[in-house]
């Protein structure tokens, strides 16, 4: 059935439409639920003094607080080394941090107890930012260091070589959907938990290592995501260990649901990062040498940093062949929330870094920044075509989605008519960029790369599909419909997906790193065929034959392929399944193969495959404000053998307005003592409709199937996030105009481009093209 | 208090309402999930309702708004519509088209989309600014632009046009059945200004609230508890727009929406800034009273309001008496309205001065996000030229740049009497430069809104030569 590659709309989108699809804080109510409330601290770093909790007790409503002292187990949800403490005891790490939750009848009752809990801190000195870590050497790992051929050496020898740096700032993930755990505790001691999460077995690990119990004794569900997008990995573990707790402690359902200002001050985001680089490059734009340090803003503990880090480091070369490069990376430990995964995982940071390098190259030369990327890319065979870690680009296919792109954007033509509407405008200018992502698909960690399932079928012939994955809006159930269906050959009609349990699928990995639909995917189809050549045996023995392998399943029919006019139905082969004693339950399972990495050396094939795209965008930049329109964007971008297009090209937009809006206008501000100012949606303003382009045209790369991967598709959940940085060069490009046609070098321009930022960088401009009218530029 | 209201086509009874109590809040606990929380903030749209309001046609609308900053007090007789209410035994088209074009993906913000598609698609019209205050973190908004394309356009013939054919029953006042004993009852929405008057004499320490959105805040966001709240909706003395040969009078309590509609093409620098004010769920309940009255240095209407000369009428015990808009504001915050007092219109003139020839007048706001945000700094500019193209008045109006909305008096000054040109441009901008000194915060450095201060004014001369 081929329901495989149809354009198919997201399972629940009647539900969502409705309002009919539950999410955790929509269920119906159990009897006596109790909901959560934190008291905040003021100080980014300091010592506790004194907690006092007497006083919330006299609020109505209040049932009881919640301090280190009741943690029954571990009081640390650290998921990677242990220093991320739930309760604190001594000291508080930055602003905002949870000290004490408060337990209420009501929520409102929660909030008016913590508004009297009494906490006394003495100040201490925080570190809040990078730069002031690395003054402090506060960092959270030793120095990774990633290497190919000799870049010192090199760079003394290039032809030309220039030094700076590259600033970027963190991301909010603001799903719509706050971070929300629901906890109903049994009589016996375990505890079941509906928590939005998009890593289940690591929540329920984590819920508890915290009250201390067996694994077994803690089942976590996640009906379904109002969005996640790497923040409810690791993030979500902590409220729902907050919900356990107070469940234990009250014996009653116990909920925790963040306002968004508590989730926004609360929640790690995407790591701001800071690059330093020498280059070294030849006078046709080739790089011959890069020596580059990546530092990222870790925040107070550990969390999922280092592979983020990793990630940076192996994203730094994007799709350009770089012969001698040094990649140094560093986790700064800083007083800030402890950053997280968002989607792109660091890739987009550690790419952000090379295009600002190209850039700067072309400007350097003089040369079109296009022309400097092409003639960069990876290429050919062998050593050009292999990345700095050592992993060949197989299927390379920059130049297919480069060329394609270019070609559907007429971007040649629109260059000459931007720089003839440039020359007339003098107030505003526009800018036309096109920029490239190659990006690694595979969990960094190589034992996430595995999943399972468990595929039910009832002798009505309907059939219960889990799986490991997670729903947060990235249609991976419609997708594992979609292989499920084909592969028994049935209609979708008769599934029902389940929602994600700890107790279907155990020992499953995060949703996350694009993954969900590659590794469950092969996992459903894995069950699928077990049950499916269990029924092939059952319908031979209907039919009187004896070749099973040759049975067909489809359109919900089974017959052998000799005979096609003998058919039965799938329904009738279940119940006879049944009758005969054929189980018809099945798991599944998959590990990726042929992935390794030598931490060592630095050194292996991290990456099952990459995923590729390109993007062209054009903006006009208003020269009195700053601000900026995008008026066009194409997209080309390779998604394999889609198996949704409607999903994937979803994804590829949502993605792309998404990074659009942490390069142009989501910033994050902190004041001098380490106070996050931006924690609403008044304050930190992601894209409405407004800001994204009537021409918005997403191609998918055609007669592109994947070898080894479900069906022949690719991941594309990250990737397209990083389109967006053809905004941000277009941007670049605008201001560069307001030199009105004297080239400049230099073109250093903020992330996120805010208008203030990009005002200055204007001015930048305007500046060195005065200048540089008595001085020659480049000289050689 | 108890009150009545209707949702989806049921009357409810809600008894011991809080006046805290938003709709959102209601609405959820009492088991109505389809409409989510997204910020309790009024920024992201997710709770999006719709209410049957009068439009500033005369005729019934639903208009969206959002449930999260609505007091379900102010709901009191009112019909509204929820996305539970929507599908009629089957999808509605607005549902339908969601669903085609894979408008939803993790589905939060969908019901709040639905509701602004929804209440757009019963005036016809469907396009961005139906859901400019609807944000989605997942589909980048193309899809749902393309479930749009789908749904405008019609002129629907079903159960909820139908509704709207009946006439709605006037907002009835609330609170004052008995109006001569003090009375427990902290909510009071009056239907003449006198009683608002009476009521203020009678409490003083009683709270105006018109469309919330600012109030409403406070409410949701901050649980603060107000002793006794008077709503100015049903006042009918407050929402009236008249159009006089020399002048329009806009009464405090029109909804912005309305202003929008009926004013369209009067002020261009009025037009423009609404269009870039908040988003529709907010105009559809927000008053130029409330705007004034809030006295919030980064209200936008104020700086327009400044460069067009406005007077704003204010009644109070001793009766009426009009007080210009330049004089209004005292302080951070602060504004001349005395206790016992209300804002009850806004006068613009329409004419330029004597021996005009020409006016120029345009206004422009620079925020973060160029949709739904709060200003950095925003600025309107009135300038009459006379016959040989010198300036005989000019007003330029700021938001954002100091404590109280302001005009740059000494530039406007400096101005009179000059030549409209370069060369006074360059002059103004000298002046301009240092005619504030505003603050760093998190919106923008104190700086950047020095030169926005230059970079607008300058930008309005190259518009407008
Ligand atoms: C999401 C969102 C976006 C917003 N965007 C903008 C924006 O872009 N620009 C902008 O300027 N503002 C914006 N605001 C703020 C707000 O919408 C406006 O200030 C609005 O005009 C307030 O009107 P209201 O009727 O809702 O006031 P209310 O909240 O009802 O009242 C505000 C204050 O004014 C007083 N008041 C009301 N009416 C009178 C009267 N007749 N006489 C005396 N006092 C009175 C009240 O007592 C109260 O103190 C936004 C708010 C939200 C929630
Ligand atoms: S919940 Fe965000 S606008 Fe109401
Ligand atoms: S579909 Fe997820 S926020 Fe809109």
């Amino acid at each position: 059935m081929g329901s495989v590659g149809e354009r198919r709309s997201h399972e629940s989108a009647v539900g969502h439409v409705s309002g009919k699809a539950t999410y955790t804080d929509d269920q119906r109510p159990p009897i006596g639920m109790v909901s959560l409330y934190p008291v905040l601290s003021p100080h980014a770093h300091a010592r506790i003094t004194k907690i006092d909790v007497a006083a919330a007790y006299e609020v109505a409503g209040v049932v009881t607080v919640l301090t280190a002292e009741d943690v029954p187990g571990e009081n640390d949800t650290g998921v990677i080394v242990r220093d991320e403490i739930l309760l604190p005891t001594e000291e508080i790490h930055y602003w905002g941090q949870a000290v004490v939750w408060v337990v209420g009848e009501t929520e409102d009752a929660a909030r008016e107890g913590a508004a009297r809990v009494i906490v006394e801190y003495e100040p201490l000195v925080p570190i809040l930012s990078i730069r002031e870590a690395i003054a402090a050497d506060s960092f959270h790992v030793p120095l990774q260091v990633f290497r190919r051929g000799e870049a010192a050496t090199a760079l003394e020898s290039a032809d030309y070589s220039l030094s700076g740096e590259v600033e970027m700032n963190g991301q909010d993930h603001f799903y719509l959907e706050t971070q929300a755990s629901w906890v109903i505790p049994d009589t016996e001691g375990n505890y079941h938990v509906y928590a939005s999460t998009q890593h289940p077995t690591e929540t329920q690990v984590v819920v508890a290592r915290v009250l201390g119990i067996a694994t077994n004794q803690v089942i976590v569900t996640c009906l379904r995501m109002g969005g996640g997008f790497g923040g409810k990995e690791s993030q979500a573990n902590p409220y729902a260990a907050l919900a356990a707790m107070a469940a234990r402690k009250t014996g009653r359902p116990a909920r925790v649901r963040l306002q968004r200002h508590h989730d926004m001050i609360l929640t790690g985001k995407r790591h701001g990062f800071l690059g330093r680089y020498q280059v070294g490059f030849a006078a046709d734009g080739k790089i011959t040498a890069l020596a580059v340090e990546l530092y990222s803003d870790g925040g107070w503990s550990m969390d999922l940093s280092p592979p983020v880090l990793m990630r940076a480091m192996l994203h730094v070369d994007n799709a350009y062949y770089i012969p001698h490069i040094e990649v140094k990376g560093r986790i700064a430990k800083t007083n800030r929330v402890s950053n997280t995964a968002f989607r792109g995982f660091g890739g987009p940071q550690g790419m952000i870094v090379i295009e600002d390098i190209v850039d700067r190259i072309a400007r350097t030369l003089n040369l079109p920044p296009h022309r400097v990327r092409e003639r960069n890319f990876y290429h050919g065979s062998g050593e050009t075509n292999t990345t700095h870690y050592g992993q060949e680009i197989f299927d390379n296919r920059i130049d297919r989605v480069w060329t394609e792109v270019k070609t559907n954007a007429r971007f040649e033509e629109r260059r000459q008519a931007i720089a003839e509407f440039n020359r007339e405008h003098p107030y505003c200018k526009r800018g036309l960029a096109i920029t490239p992502v190659k990006f690694g698909i595979s969990f960094n960690k190589t034992q996430y790369n595995q999943a399972g399932a468990l595929v039910l079928i009832y002798t009505d012939g309907s059939i219960q599909l889990n799986h490991g994955g997670t729903e947060m809006g990235q249609g991976l159930h419609t997708k594992m419909l979609q292989v499920a269906a084909k592969t028994l050959g049935v209609s979708i009609e008769r599934f029902r997906v389940m929602p994600t349990s700890t107790d279907k699928v155990p020992n499953t990995s995060a949703t996350a790193a694009s993954s969900g639909s590659d590794l469950n995917g092969q996992a459903v189809k894995d069950a699928c065929e077990t049950l499916k050549s269990r029924l092939a045996i059952v319908a031979a023995r209907m039919l009187n034959l004896d070749s099973p392998e040759a049975f067909v399943f489809e359109d919900d029919w089974i017959y052998c392929k000799t005979y096609p006019s003998y058919r039965l139905s799938f329904s009738e082969v279940a119940q006879q399944a049944y009758n005969e004693r054929v189980s018809l339950a099945a798991t599944g399972f998959y590990r990726t193969p042929n992935i390794y990495w030598d931490s060592k050396t630095a050194k292996g094939r991290p990456f099952y495959y990459f995923a590729f795209g390109a993007a062209v965008s054009e903006v006009e930049v208003d020269g009195f404000t700053g601000t900026f329109k995008l008026r066009q964007v194409d997209i080309v971008h390779d998604v394999g053998e889609s198996l949704n297009p409607l999903v994937d090209q979803g994804q590829i937009e949502g993605a792309f307005v998404q990074g659009m809006g942490w390069l142009t206008m989501e910033e994050l501000v902190w004041d001098p003592q380490g106070q996050l100012r931006t924690y609403a949606p008044s304050t930190y303003k992601i894209p409405t409709i407004s800001e994204v382009p009537e021409h918005f045209q997403i191609h998918l790369l055609e007669r592109a199937p994947q070898e080894g991967v479900i069906y022949g598709s690719k991941a594309v959940g990250e990737p397209p996030f990083m389109l967006a940085m053809s905004v941000r060069e277009a941007i670049r490009e605008a201001v560069a105009a307001f030199a009105h046609g004297q080239p400049v070098p230099y073109v250093p321009l903020a992330a996120p481009a805010t208008p203030e930022a990009t005002l200055w960088a204007i001015e930048r401009v305007r500046a060195a093209a005065s200048e540089s009218v008595e001085q020659p530029l480049l000289t050689s | 208090m108890n009150l009545t209201l209707t949702i989806n086509g049921e009357p409810v009874a809600v008894p011991n309402v809080s006046p805290t109590m938003t709709l959102l809040q209601y609405l959820r606990a009492s088991g109505r999930v389809g409409t989510k929380e997204g910020c309790a903030d009024g920024d992201c749209g997710a709770c999006t309702v719709a209410v049957i309001g009068e439009g500033s046609d005369g005729k019934l609308h639903y208009q969206a708004m959002n449930s999260c900053i609505v007091p379900l007090v102010s709901m009191a007789e009112r019909e509204i519509v929820t996305v539970e209410g929507v599908a009629n035994g089957s999808l509605h088209p607005v549902q339908e088209a969601m669903v085609k074009t894979g408008g939803s993906q993790c589905g939060y913000c969908t019901p709040g989309f639905i509701m602004s598609l929804f209440a757009a698609y019963y005036d016809g019209t469907v396009d961005d600014l139906a859901v400019e205050g609807n944000l989605c973190r997942c589909t980048g908004y193309a899809s749902i632009r393309r479930a749009a394309a789908l749904v405008t356009g019609a002129a629907p013939v079903d159960a909820f046009s139908e509704r709207l054919q009946h006439p709605l029953n006037p907002l009835p006042p609330l609170g004052l059945a008995d109006r001569e004993s003090p009375s427990e009852q902290p909510f009071y929405r009056p239907g003449a200004l006198s009683e608002v008057l009476m009521l203020l004499q009678r409490y003083p320490e009683a709270m105006l609230v018109a469309g919330a959105t600012d109030l409403g805040l406070e409410l949701s966001h901050h649980r603060q508890q107000f002793p006794i709240l008077i709503s100015l909706e049903a006042v009918t003395d407050l929402r009236f727009i008249d159009r006089r040969h020399d002048a329009v009078e806009i009464g405090a309590a029109v909804p912005l929406s309305h202003i929008e509609d009926q004013l369209r093409g009067v002020f261009p620098s009025l037009d423009e800034m609404l269009h870039w004010f908040a988003a529709r769920q907010v105009r559809n309940r927000a008053t130029l009273g409330g705007n004034i009255g809030t006295a919030s240095p980064i209200g936008d209407l104020p700086p327009v309001l400044l460069s067009l000369d406005a007077t704003l009428r204010i009644a109070g015990p001793n009766g009426e008496r009009q007080i210009p808009l330049c004089d209004f504001f005292k302080g951070y915050r602060q504004t001349d309205l005395q206790p016992g007092e209300v804002i009850v219109s806004v006068i613009i003139p329409t004419s330029p001065i004597p021996g005009s020839q020409r006016r120029l007048s345009q206004s422009y706001k620079v925020g973060k996000r160029g949709t739904d945000d709060i200003s950095i700094v925003a600025a309107a500019f009135t300038i009459d030229l006379d016959a040989d193209n010198r300036i005989l008045h000019a007003r330029l109006g700021y938001g954002g740049v100091a404590a109280t909305p302001a005009r740059a008096r000494g530039v406007e000054d400096l101005l009179i009497g000059q030549p409209w040109n370069a060369a006074t441009i360059e002059l103004a901008k000298v002046a301009l430069y240092d005619a504030f000194t505003p603050l760093t915060d998190l919106r923008g450095s104190a700086e950047y809104r020095k030169r926005l201060v230059v970079n607008l004014f300058e930008k309005f001369f190259v518009q407008h030569p």
